[in-house]
């Protein structure tokens, strides 16, 4: 009997394993994705067809907030892996939402940024400089959005079945990917804002 | 509501495009009323369309590739056909179904039909070869089948519905651009390209997981088959590479659909980035088809000669170079763009560069051949045929690599003919190799050789014929992609070139016997022992075809022809003590349905259905969200289930043996 528990056991671990080498490989295509992005930002940073510059548009004291909401959630995400390992649901769910409420709140300071750059004419289609800009923000934007999905979605699992051996292998795969949004996010704090406004 | 759809998309511009339509829609009918007729939807779904099973999915894959390689090949004589004729005249195809045919033989021989043959292949072979019961991700699996299939189902599509691209099958801005080509020819590309990129990026991922993270106890990294090595070096790439296709063709889908400019003439766009992030995807995608194909190679004239591998640690090491550099070569595809002379010249350099360890391999291959006892099957044909062939079109790549050179044969058939000598014997002879060799393992019983040799000499001949005439034109200066032309002097070759396809032609329809000739005999060629060929490595030591859970007891491995090495020890087909409960993973239709709505969502985005488009999204969402929350994807085969199973197979065995000893005993 014991024996067969710690082959399935074993199997489980195997199988955690093999996942998360999975996620790691997922997440440095995705660190393609954005580094090409970044190239393609950095060649048309210059094309501005006569429109609006990031010395125009960019708002540092945005730029920041969003910095420390999201670099907050990160260390928040961490307590509620911590807090998984030793089994404590309650606080898991607690700091999933804590972590939630501040990414929520990084996604709404850039969509105010974003539509406020719409509403004066200096939308994506302005020129290659803003397209390259919207797609590259955006498309991080829309990574921590879909991250926030995903963490609700663990917080219905950690309630409806606790933290089983399942449950706490994504939340692991999870804390992977929204920390690499952080490592993202940092990239285009000092490629995108700073050199855009010194 | 139905965006820019209205029934001018139905193809009435031409009667040979209507008559590619209803040929599409009809082959669509018949397979479906053959289906209903048999009975059979429900075994095929069941059994087939929702497996999660690699070799069933690996067959899936192959059965895709031929199907695609009849229709890039229709593609193909038709060009051969209109460019035989059209000497100061148009020949009988329009300009703007020209390119559009141009444009899609290209998309689907390197998307539809290289890519599944070479996915299906690995699928099929690699877990065998690695003493596994399955990929790391067997669902995953069955996912990024069904996205290729989507990818491959719009462009089927685009000849019934609307156009398909006329931007050749690089899609190059600003002529790919929405305002140079405002239709839906264009979209049909982006989304077939990237449906089915995103399926590639996910099947690299699974076998490199699977590959580094599934062996079987004793199997090191230098104890790999090189079909094993080749595949996690592929895989390796389609992880890394295939997100630069993605980003390519999602910033061309940004320009078309949302007004952007990245690529653009005006507004700031730079149309020179699109070629670099294009080809920085597409010069490791050339390594990721033909990385496979000499591992196939390796394995077959390896088998077929009966000797070791020479020189396997070379070979590991040169494919693992080759994997490398391919990544720092892709400027060579646009030497012409207007790079300063040091760029180039780096860049000409890495390529003959790289030209080094593809060079080491073939005197691999020779070298196993030397003094061996070589069987000339049909698979053993097609490698000796590639190592010709290829080094042929080895040197002309190398010749191209120069860049003033290059300037004068860039964008000529010299080109054309470069990289089809190649990508024929370098992907597609390996890949046709594989198909003859491992067929007995998919199915159970071997493949006609006569036929097999028959189809072996059509398509090499037919392939010297078809394009050494392009390399002469290339130095007459002839264009690639001339819908027509008013040099008389051109014309010749080009008959004899169209000549070499009609022979392709035979090769192909040699094939299509083969495969009804070898059914039809299928129980005098039945594969009773697993081992038709005297193989060396493990896919050979469970039968064919293999049971779901591929072997019975974990094999262990001590020597890199494992399966060799056990028939020399003479446990090869020991019976195990006893045997175990086996967990496999259930299957799954969300893989089929997740591929229905990308296909549906792709259709939405190419027409602007902006409702449907958030429907599908919104499905697939759902269909994803539901699948990772389930717990329970996995069943058992109790181990009185396995017995029987292999009870019946080593029944088999004992007939089969007995009969043999008989046979011999008069």
């Amino acid at each position: 009997m014991s024996a067969a528990v710690t082959a399935h056991e074993s199997e489980a671990a195997e199988t955690h394993e093999q996942r998360a080498l999975g996620f790691w490989l997922y997440l440095m295509g995705d660190a393609v994705i954005f580094a090409l992005l970044f190239a393609t930002y950095v060649t048309m940073v210059n094309n501005t067809d006569g429109g609006p510059g990031g010395k125009q548009l960019f708002d540092l004291r945005n730029a920041s907030l969003e910095t420390a909401l999201l670099l907050v959630s990160s260390t928040t995400f961490g307590f509620a892996s911590l807090c998984s390992r030793t089994g404590n649901r309650g606080a898991v769910l607690f700091w999933l939402l804590v972590t939630f409420v501040l990414g929520a709140g990084f996604v709404f300071l850039e969509l105010r940024e974003f539509a406020g750059m719409i509403k004066i004419g200096a939308g994506p289609d302005r020129s290659g400089f803003l397209s390259a800009f919207f797609t590259l923000v955006g498309t991080h934007g829309l990574h921590v959005s879909v991250g926030l999905t995903w963490i609700l979605i663990m917080c219905g699992q950690v309630m409806m079945k606790g933290l089983s051996v399942p449950v706490t292998s994504r939340l692991f795969r999870l804390g992977l990917f929204w920390h690499f949004l952080d490592i993202a996010w940092v990239g285009i704090f000092s490629i995108v804002y700073l050199p855009g406004l010194l | 509501m139905f965006g820019r759809l209205t029934l001018e998309a139905l193809p009435l511009y031409s009667a040979i495009a209507a008559g590619g339509a209803l040929v599409t829609v009809g082959g669509a009918l018949v397979v479906a009323i053959a289906i209903t007729w048999l009975g059979a939807w429900r075994y095929l779904w069941t059994d087939w369309l929702t497996s999660v099973d690699h070799k069933r999915i690996g067959v899936m894959y192959i059965v895709l590739a031929l199907i695609m390689l009849l229709r890039g090949f229709v593609d193909a004589i038709m060009m051969r056909a209109q460019q035989a004729m059209a000497l100061n005249s148009g020949g009988y195809l329009p300009p703007e179904h020209f390119d559009q045919i141009f444009s899609s033989h290209g998309t689907i021989m390197i998307f539809f039909m290289a890519m599944p043959f070479m996915t299906g292949l690995i699928n099929i072979i690699v877990p065998l070869q690695i003493g596994t019961r399955d990929v790391a991700f067997p669902f995953l699996n069955s996912l990024s089948l069904w996205l290729t299939a989507a990818g491959a189902g719009l462009v089927m599509l685009s000849l019934v519905i609307g156009k398909f691209s006329t931007a050749g099958w690089t899609g190059y801005p600003p002529y790919s651009g929405v305002e140079a080509n405002p239709g839906v020819g264009v979209d049909y590309w982006i989304w077939a390209i990237l449906i089915s990129g995103v399926g590639s990026t996910l099947s690299g991922i699974n076998f490199v997981v699977t590959i580094l993270k599934r062996r079987a106890p004793g199997m090191t990294l230098m104890r790999m088959t090189p079909f094993t090595w080749t595949a996690l070096c592929a895989s390796v790439l389609m992880a890394f590479a295939f997100p630069a296709l993605t980003v390519a063709c999602g910033l061309l889908a940004l320009d078309r659909t949302f007004g952007m400019h990245f690529f653009t003439n005006a507004h700031g766009g730079n149309m020179m980035n699109y070629p670099n992030l294009f080809w920085i995807w597409g010069h490791p995608e050339v390594y990721i088809l033909i990385l496979p194909a000499f591992g196939v190679f390796s394995e077959v004239v390896s088998t077929f000669s009966r000797k070791r591998l020479f020189g396997y640690e070379s070979l590991v090491y040169a494919t693992a170079s080759i994997a490398v550099l391919s990544f720092t070569v892709w400027l060579h595809h646009f030497f012409t763009m207007g790079s300063s002379a040091n760029v180039n010249a780096f860049f000409g350099i890495t390529t003959m560069i790289i030209a080094v360890p593809t060079g080491v391999k073939v005197f691999n291959w020779l070298l196993t051949m030397y003094r061996g006892r070589i069987d000339f099957h049909p698979s053993m044909m097609w490698s000796i045929g590639f190592m010709i062939t290829f080094v042929i079109g080895g040197m002309t790549g190398v010749l191209l690599a120069i860049p003033p050179a290059d300037f004068l044969m860039h964008n000529t058939t010299f080109l054309v003919a470069h990289f089809h000598n190649m990508i024929i014997p370098g992907v597609l002879f390996g890949y046709l190799a594989g198909y003859m060799y491992w067929f007995p393992k998919a199915f159970g019983f071997e493949l006609n050789r006569g036929w097999g040799l028959a189809s072996f000499w059509c398509w090499l001949i037919g392939f010297y014929l078809a394009f050494m005439p392009l390399y002469i034109l290339g130095f007459k200066g002839m264009p690639r992609r001339m819908e027509q032309y008013n040099d008389p002097s051109w014309q010749p070759y080009l008959m004899v070139a169209a000549f070499g396809a009609f022979v392709v032609l035979l090769g192909i329809g040699a094939m299509v016997m083969q495969l009804y000739v070898s059914i039809r005999d299928r129980r005098k060629t039945a594969d009773i022992t697993g081992d038709p060929f005297e193989g060396r490595t493990l896919e050979w030591a469970t039968s064919s075809p293999s049971p779901a859970y591929n072997f019975a007891v974990l094999p262990e491995v001590r020597d890199r022809e494992p399966f060799l090495e056990m028939k020399e020890r003479g446990v090869a087909y020991r019976r195990p003590a006893a045997y175990e409960n086996i967990h496999m993973p259930k299957n799954s239709m969300v893989g089929v349905a997740m591929g229905a709505f990308a296909f549906a969502l792709g259709f939405a985005m190419i027409w602007h259905i902006w409702w449907l488009v958030a429907a599908c999204g919104l499905a697939m969402w759902i269909a994803m969200i539901a699948r990772s929350s389930d717990d329970d994807s996995e069943f058992i085969v109790t181990a009185a289930e396995v017995k029987q199973t292999e009870d019946a197979r080593y029944r088999a065995l004992a007939t089969k043996t007995g009969a043999t000893r008989t046979g011999s005993r008069k």
